[in-house]
């Protein structure tokens, strides 16, 4: 014979464990990416990367692992950049295939920079300003055809523009 | 409310060449107030989405070390005349803005 309180117990039992299939559910909808956020754009920020605090770790924290050095990944930047609050670059990927761009400053307190993911009808060409701490090394990554290439560029820096 | 986007299309044959510039401080946590002495707190925009016609063909991720007020200039093949490029960004305080404008005539 059951008392009460055992029926309390199943039921406070059943109810905990609705709650959890049905929690795994909403957890399994949203890494589906089925359930997102009204405001979520385009690919989950990889907070990994951007918060490493030197190249090596962010390169692994994005799947960046022995990048192959390319010609084909252009790069424009001044060689001597007055301010560091606006160091203008450019950046044109002839690799065929090119799906994404990423901008590394090595010497930077966080040295990922961004990335830019190319879809349909944009040209892996990239335009932009970025902040540079002192003078370091610029590092290109381009992702083509699934594999990773990489190319550098020396920019020497006169005023440091990262407490701006 | 955030700054305005500043967004310019000129098409060159098939090539759409969109310029962006955003308003935005692009606080990287490190600069002290002049006024106070205090640290302004990060602020930054974390992703970026262009599309054509409403399709995205760029999304960037970006940290605080984009310059402040972003700009960002890029190119989109087969666009015609009138059709729609849009701009929508989203920062760490979950604020965002959008801005489109019409693909003008080749010229």
């Amino acid at each position: 014979m059951q008392t009460p309180q055992s029926d309390t117990s199943r039921q406070a039992r059943g109810s905990r464990r609705a709650f959890l299939a049905l929690s795994t559910l909403l957890t399994s909808a949203f890494v589906a990416g089925l359930l997102r956020p009204l405001h979520t754009l385009a690919a989950q920020w990889n907070k990994a990367a951007f918060d490493a605090r030197n190249v090596d770790d962010a390169l692994k924290a994005a799947g960046i692992v022995n990048p192959t050095p390319s010609v084909e990944i252009l790069i424009k930047a001044p060689e001597i950049a007055e301010n560091g609050a606006q160091v203008p670059v450019d950046i044109l990927s002839n690799l065929p295939g090119t799906q994404r761009i990423y901008i590394f400053v090595d010497k930077n307190p966080q040295p990922f920079v961004g990335s830019f993911e190319f879809k349909h009808a944009a040209e892996p060409f990239i335009s932009t300003r970025i902040k540079m701490g002192e003078t370091s090394n610029l590092r290109i990554v381009v992702v083509a055809g699934g594999r990773h290439y990489v190319a550098t560029r020396e920019v020497k820096v006169t005023i440091g523009g990262c407490g701006t | 409310m955030p700054d305005p986007i500043r967004l310019r299309v000129k098409l060159d044959g098939e090539l759409a060449e969109v310029r962006v510039l955003i308003g935005h401080p692009m606080e990287t946590g490190l600069r002290k107030d002049p006024k106070t002495g205090e640290l302004v707190p990060l602020h930054f925009i974390q992703s970026v989405t262009a599309r054509l016609n409403g399709t995205p063909v760029l999304e960037a991720q970006w940290s605080q070390a984009m310059s402040r007020n972003p700009y960002m200039q890029f190119r989109i093949h087969g666009a015609k005349p009138g059709d729609e490029i849009g701009i929508e960004w989203l920062d760490n305080r979950g604020e965002s803005n959008r801005a489109t404008a019409k693909v003008p005539p080749a010229g």
